[in-house]
């Protein structure tokens, strides 16, 4: 078990495509980050460098105190586990999970007593004969851990390892991964675009975006107080909606918008933290059309039109209020919802 | 789709059972004259119908060959056809399969004038280089032997495309997994990319085993020496005596020998024969 | 051109898998090949001491030669004649047996075979059926009062070769057709017979223009064959003859080449030859590149 620190780490194609753009991050031995960012912002190819699978332009890589920059992806003590799991197709699930070992010259007892504790732990005995096209989508995901398991490694590496799976069964793996790291506090590094699933996985989150860190912190930390746009867009669903301060100013009680940080152009209100009721507390109020309802069970959505705006937005609220498609509806905002922001450097201004 | 249409049923399988005596046919009419004694041809017609000299034609010439036509036994041919065939067969998958795992699996220099060396084959058959291609095996000094009827067909860059299509199907995530498991490259070549190569490599296997045994221009030039006779060399010996002694129940027991090998290749792996030609030729 | 998104670093490694390929390339192939351009310009006197540069006056005469020009011309009758008599029974077959579920196998397997006959087996099969003193074709045909005899008639010879030639090709285009047909949409099929179509105007407005890219490929890869595999079908039937009737353009290398040693007129046809596979094969690949995505 080891930590692993990324100093100024990027990545260059021929061409001058910059794909990671000086990344500095230390990851504490045991822990479990999460990188998340939309498809092309960098991530894969972050996770790809610490493991070995695409050289570093520039930077420093360490796993625990030594610089692995230049070392083969089996050199440097970590396991990865694939998004399409990468199970050796001619192999036994057994063999599959042998191969590493015997490659480095573990001695058969050994290798048994590893592969045997690792099927255990992940309820993959029965298989242990199978070949993988003879599992389910599930059972290969397990095999798959299985395989970074056995090695015991430094450091866990998971490139979307959820994301062929149906949707109850991600929901059940998610646990499962999280349960296992707990138990074993190997530190792990997790790949994902699905902001529930760093959500609620991750130690600390890191944010990406074209190649560059958004923001780091823990899931609270970021859902709460989201440092830019960008990230204030992509973490939490329905995304935060977003509103011109002009806007605001002739809306309700405008004085809690005199205490907003200088530069502020915009505000972001969570779906959430637009009531449909009056707050006791000092507040604006909104009158908007609604568009669309959606029950989802134990919340419901509704996409409403601001009145002298075309803007469009979304409230979360739970159970089902009473109200009707194309009603009028008035709802009510906060100052501790406001998440003031400059539009033109899309950062956050205090 | 429910469509009942008799007539046409029965129309369908009558073209089909014509088309398959009309391909049949020539090879019957072969095996029947190879059953009968050398006097059934004096006649004029040829029969139709078994006679009962099989054993005899066929012992003769596996056993002693049939001196007047200038062949020496078939078994030998046989045996030369089968050399030439499963070394180019063998040949060809060998330093395709190697060639492929390169240019898919490496970035090096030249890599791309590797490519276009190896595709010019492609458009340079033994057919438009006979002379030059029989001077250099000549200079060799490999007339008359197993290499010089192999080697200068065995390059081929159908295979080498064929598996370099196939090695771009494998999913990318294999060998970075054998990559983080410890394996280099010949390992991985070795434990996952062949065994997962395992069916083209067959169904090229038996394709290209085909191409070597009908082989019959390059044969002709670089062997005159009788012991190096392939079956289907053989054969046109024989002809070139037929007009002076008809035989022809010899003959047409060597046709039948020469055409068994791979047509029963073709019918027992049938599967892995139309595999390999409908994804060589893509 | 691709390679895997990560590769292995590995500097010499890579050159050791591709020297096997490139060593036998290189001199069974390309040296071979220059030395067929180089002597193209070049002519040997008759007892073969001087070899003087000519430059194009191989090709000149090579184009002046009514004998070449006459091989062209056989060769271009020959590759349209087997290529569409074989193609058109093998798409014949191939709509049949794709009609037949059950039996649809049994029929592939008694239709394919013939791709393992060796070309000069094919045409010693066919030129034993067609042989004039003992063959069956002959006395089938004096009833309907033909006289057949190949080694006379250059146009009975010309058919002799066609025929064998294209029987031995069309278990080879059956099976392309067949995969064509199957991959026909059954859904198509079904919503063509919705919209009132029966079989055969099924066939010729919804299967035939799908099996186009089928088809053409199938020619381009027929008149290869026919130019370069059928060596074998001539040497055993006709040897070229009677007269120059059956000399292809391939024929015509070899006879002049290793019978008449000729190496300066054999080399430039080779070169011209060259230019044929090169077209053909260009051809072929521009139009793989369309229909198949990298």
């Amino acid at each position: 078990m080891a930590s692993i620190t990324l100093e100024g780490l990027r990545k260059t194609y021929a061409g001058d495509v910059h794909a990671v753009k000086g990344i500095d991050l230390a990851i504490e031995d045991g822990e479990f980050v999460v990188l998340v960012g939309p498809s092309g912002c960098g991530k894969s190819t972050l996770l790809r460098m610490v493991a070995g699978l695409e050289t570093i332009t520039g930077g420093t890589l360490k796993i625990g105190d030594r610089v692995v920059n230049k070392l083969e992806p089996a050199e440097r003590d970590i396991a990865m586990v694939f998004q399409n799991y990468a199970l050796y197709p001619h192999m036994t699930v057994y063999n599959n999970l042998a191969y590493g070992l015997k490659n480095r010259g573990f001695k058969k007892p050994e290798i048994e007593e590893r592969v045997r504790k690792a099927a255990k732990m992940l309820e993959i005995e029965e298989y242990l004969e199978r070949k993988p096209r003879k599992l389910s989508g599930g059972q290969r995901q397990r095999v798959a851990m299985g395989r970074a398991l056995v090695r015991e490694p430094a450091a866990f590496l998971f490139d979307e390892p959820l994301s062929n799976l149906d949707a109850k069964l991600r929901v059940q793996m998610r646990v499962e991964i999280k349960q296992l790291q707990r138990r074993l506090k190997t530190t792990s590094l997790y790949v994902t675009h699905d902001q529930l699933e760093a959500m609620t996985l991750g130690d600390r989150l890191v944010v990406l975006s074209a190649g560059k860190i958004e923001q780091v912190g823990t899931p609270m930390e970021i859902y709460a107080r989201p440092a830019s746009m960008f990230v204030a867009g992509f973490i939490g669903s329905p995304a935060m909606n977003m509103v011109p301060l002009e806007y605001l100013q002739t809306r309700g009680t405008t004085d809690l918008l005199n205490d907003l940080p200088p530069g502020t152009d915009t505000v972001g209100i969570r779906p959430d933290d637009m009531r449909l009721s009056p707050p006791n507390t000092p507040h604006l109020i909104v009158e908007s059309t609604l568009e669309l309802f959606e029950a989802a069970g134990a919340e419901s959505h509704l996409y409403v039109r601001l009145a002298d705006s075309d803007q469009p937005t979304v409230i979360r609220v739970s159970g089902q209020p009473p109200v009707n498609e194309g009603e009028t509806l008035r709802f009510f905002v906060t100052r501790e919802a406001l998440h003031p922001f400059n539009s033109a450097t899309g950062l956050r201004t205090g | 789709m429910v469509e009942n249409r008799p007539f046409l049923n029965i129309l369908t399988h009558l073209v089909l059972i014509a088309g398959v005596l009309v391909v049949a046919f020539p090879v019957y009419v072969a095996f029947i004259a190879s059953t009968h004694e050398p006097s059934a041809f004096v006649r004029g017609v040829l029969p139709l119908l078994p006679g009962d000299n099989m054993f005899e034609s066929y012992g003769q010439m596996l056993s002693s060959g049939w001196k007047v036509g200038g062949t020496p036994p078939v078994w030998l041919m046989l045996g030369n056809s089968l050399i030439m065939a499963l070394t180019i067969a063998i040949g060809k998958i060998a330093i395709s399969i190697l060639s492929a795992f390169a240019i898919v699996y490496f970035r090096f220099p030249f890599r791309m004038l590797a490519f276009w060396i190896i595709f010019i084959t492609l458009m340079l058959p033994v057919e438009v280089r006979i002379i030059p291609t029989y001077a250099v095996v000549a200079n060799l000094g490999m007339l008359n032997s197993y290499a010089g009827l192999t080697l200068p067909l065995i390059a081929s860059a159908t295979a080498t495309f064929l598996f370099r299509q196939f090695f771009m199907t494998v999913p990318e995530e294999l060998m970075e997994a054998s990559r983080v498991d410890g394996a280099g490259p010949m390992k991985f070549f070795k434990d996952i990319l062949l065994p997962v190569s395992i069916t083209n490599i067959a169904a090229l296997f038996v394709i290209m085993f085909i191409y070597g045994w009908v082989q019959y221009l390059w044969p002709l030039l670089v062997t005159t020496d009788e012991d190096f006779y392939t079956i289907v060399l053989g054969i046109k010996r024989l002809m070139a005596s037929s007009d002076r002694v008809p035989a022809w129940n010899l003959i047409m027991a060597t046709v039948t020998l020469a055409m068994l090998p791979p047509v029963l290749v073709v019918l027992f792996m049938q599967r892995l024969f139309v595999k390999g030609l409908t994804e060589t030729e893509k | 051109m691709q390679t895997k998104r990560s590769t292995y670093q590995n500097r010499w490694l890579p050159f050791f898998l591709l020297a096997p390929q490139l060593a036998i390339t290189l001199v069974f192939f390309i040296w071979p090949a220059s030395q067929a351009v180089k002597s193209s310009f070049e002519r040997t006197d008759a007892f073969g001491f001087k070899t003087t540069f000519v430059g194009l006056d191989n090709y000149a005469r090579i184009l002046a030669d009514p004998s070449y020009l006459n091989a062209l011309g056989r060769t271009a009758i020959f590759s349209i004649s087997v290529t569409v008599l074989s193609m058109s029974l093998a798409l014949l077959l191939a709509v049949c047996v794709n009609r037949v579920l059950k039996s649809a196998k049994f029929y592939t397997t008694l239709l394919v075979w013939p791709y393992a006959v060796a070309p000069v087996v094919a045409g010693v099969l066919w030129w034993f059926l067609f042989n004039p003193t003992i063959g069956l074709l002959p006395h089938l045909l004096d009833w309907f009062g033909i006289s057949w005899n190949h080694r006379v008639s250059g146009t009975q010879a010309m058919i002799l070769i066609t025929i064998a030639a294209a029987w031995k090709q069309i278990s080879y285009n059956f099976l392309f057709f067949l995969a064509g047909l199957q991959s026909v949409p059954q859904s198509l099929m079904e919503a063509a017979a919705i919209d009132g179509a029966g079989p055969f105007k099924r066939f010729w407005t919804i299967v035939l223009p799908l099996l186009s890219p089928t088809t053409f490929f199938l020619l381009i890869i027929n008149i290869n064959y026919v130019m370069f595999d059928t060596f074998g079908v001539i040497d055993a039937t006709t040897a070229g003859g009677p007269g120059q009737a059956t000399m292809t353009l391939v024929y015509k290398v070899y006879t002049d080449g290793v019978a008449g040693l000729n190496i300066g007129s054999s080399s430039a046809q080779s070169v011209m030859l060259m230019g044929i596979v090169i077209i053909l094969t260009f051809i072929q690949f521009r139009y793989v590149e369309r229909r198949v995505n990298y």
